[in-house]
């Protein structure tokens, strides 16, 4: 459990690198996590090859949700959008080094809901994606 | 009789287990579900190992005593809300199912196009949703007695909205998130006035509270089990008989008819007409059990002890920078205690809380439009019962201060 909060998730919650947004953007998506409120925007903009060369979020919510978005981005840059759309729920949870129970890990998997349903232009975010 | 709150904690055999090895359970999420007393547990589990039957048709031993044990649960219940009769208590599920009762039948046979409806801004959901999906339904308008910066209700504006000549006036006797205990006799009786009905929300007050519908006079009332010391699965209707003979049936199967034919059927009396198919007979029975324990401990006890703890828990909170609580102060404030923390998101105030076994319930409580009001996305919440003591306070107030550790 102390795990849950160690370092690395207290410095991306108070101090992320990846916070904001960018305009103009060539993809951006949107969603909410409605049983706690997380809320989590990402934009990204892509250069040639379809490389990810910045990204962006912004929104608000719990440190677990927050920082997952930072170290998500973080891990994207230099990424072509192929191997976003490849992104699976355990690539999440090992680049935050985390075991959540059920609850916890709809916080943890907002961002990477965010990012696909705005990689793959569709109108909403389905669990699906994260599965 | 005095109230023995070491003697209460052991009927609680839940409160006895560590949440991880050395870690007690504090279990400050009784507004969410109440634990449940060795009365309820015994009685459930004694219906189960020997009385099992179905109810109401069967001639055998078993199921005279099934029937028998799930009406004297309904006497038990009825008499713990002063009903004047166990005709007049309907079981349905829960307080949701109560509400969608009342929408489904009273309101859809009598409310027509552009009738008013009045409810309130601290409604959590299930006093909201069966009236929107009606509203948009029948087209039905609804309005909202606003909420104050306090947490009470503006009853001026209440007066304002009784001028529009409403049908219906819904509303929760004590908020979930605030703790708001409502003026509900007054309210009714200015409901009555101005021609409407009233439906009282009970899920909080009754277990907290002695509530009498008789002194009320409270048209419906809807409550649950599980956050009165039952069991999940089941809950109560109340309704004054004149209405419940003249509204229409809700759900039609076995139990709820007199007579069936092939193209129709004519339904049954009070209170099986809203009653159908096989319910949950050791849910009543456990539900009956618990109206008895909190009666043999009495309600007047245990208000005044959540009361004596709440205003302990406000004390204690607002001593801590970065905490704001909301809601009224303890005078008009039952047993819960929604807060913030400066800086830090509810859910992970909950998540470090339970690292110390403290149980606290995070999110909007299903209440989100309140939680619109005061402009959050969510609050972290502790609520309090009967077994609650100072210490499970104190244990909640160390782990903020941890949580301000982690995040300081």
């Amino acid at each position: 459990m102390d795990d849950l909060y160690r370092e690395i998730i207290i410095e991306h919650y108070k101090n992320p690198g990846y916070r904001g947004k960018l305009d103009p953007h060539d993809f951006s998506f949107a969603d909410s996590n409605p049983l706690c409120g997380d809320h989590i925007e990402v934009t990204l903009r892509v250069g040639a090859g379809g490389v990810i060369s910045e990204a962006a979020f912004d929104g608000h919510g719990c440190a677990i949700s927050q920082a997952s978005a930072d170290l998500l981005l973080e891990s994207i840059i230099g990424k072509s959008l192929d191997e976003v759309k490849q992104l699976t729920k355990q690539d999440l949870l090992d680049l935050i080094g985390l075991d959540l129970g059920p609850v916890r890990l709809k916080c943890a998997l907002l961002s990477l809901k965010v990012l696909k349903a705005g990689v793959y232009g569709l109108g909403a975010a389905s669990d699906d994606l994260v599965d | 009789m005095t109230f023995d709150l070491t003697r209460i904690r052991k009927d609680f055999p839940i409160l006895q287990r560590e949440v991880r090895p050395g870690v007690p359970l504090v279990y400050l999420d009784s507004t969410a579900t109440a634990q449940k007393p060795l009365a309820v547990l015994d009685a459930m589990e004694a219906y189960y190992r020997f009385s099992n039957a179905n109810i109401h048709r069967g001639v055998h031993t078993l199921a005279e005593e099934a029937t028998t044990l799930y009406e004297q649960a309904r006497e038990k219940i009825a008499r713990f809300i002063h009903a004047p009769s166990p005709r007049q208590l309907i079981y349905t599920r829960n307080t949701t199912e109560s509400i969608n009762l009342v929408a489904h039948t009273w309101a859809r046979a009598s409310l027509k196009s552009g009738d008013l409806i009045i409810l309130t801004e601290m409604e959590h959901h299930s006093n909201l949703v069966p009236w929107h999906m009606l509203a948009a339904e029948r087209n039905l308008r609804l309005e909202f007695i606003p909420v104050t910066a306090e947490g009470l209700l503006d009853l001026a504006e209440y007066q304002k909205l009784l001028e529009q000549g409403p049908r219906l006036v819904s509303f929760t006797q004590m908020s979930n998130v605030l703790g708001t205990i409502n003026p509900a006799k007054e309210m009714i009786r200015l409901a009555h006035q101005a021609g409407a009905l009233t439906l009282l929300d009970g899920a909080q007050s009754v277990p907290h509270f002695a509530v009498d519908v008789q002194e009320l006079d409270v048209d419906f009332l809807a409550f649950s089990a599980h956050k009165l010391c039952g069991p999940t699965g089941i809950g109560a209707l109340y309704g004054k008989t004149t209405l419940l003979e003249a509204m229409p049936p809700f759900l039609g199967g076995g139990d709820m008819i007199r007579e069936v034919h092939l193209r129709s059927f004519k339904p049954n009396a009070l209170p099986y007409k809203f009653e159908a198919g096989t319910p949950a007979i050791a849910e009543a029975v456990g539900f009956g059990a618990a109206c008895d324990y909190l009666t043999g401990i009495g309600m007047a006890a245990i208000a005044a002890h959540e009361h004596e703890i709440t205003a302990y828990a406000l004390e204690r909170l607002e001593e801590i920078p970065g905490v704001k609580v909301f809601g009224p102060g303890i005078k008009d404030k039952g047993g819960v205690a929604a807060f913030t923390l400066e800086g830090v998101h509810p859910h992970d105030v909950a998540q470090i809380l339970d690292q110390d076994g403290v149980a606290v319930r995070a999110g909007h409580h299903c209440a989100q439009p309140l939680h619109e009001k005061f402009n959050i996305p969510a609050t972290s919440r502790a609520s309090f019962y009967l077994y609650s003591t100072r210490e499970d306070v104190d244990r909640l107030v160390e782990g903020i201060y941890k949580v301000k550790k982690y995040f300081g």
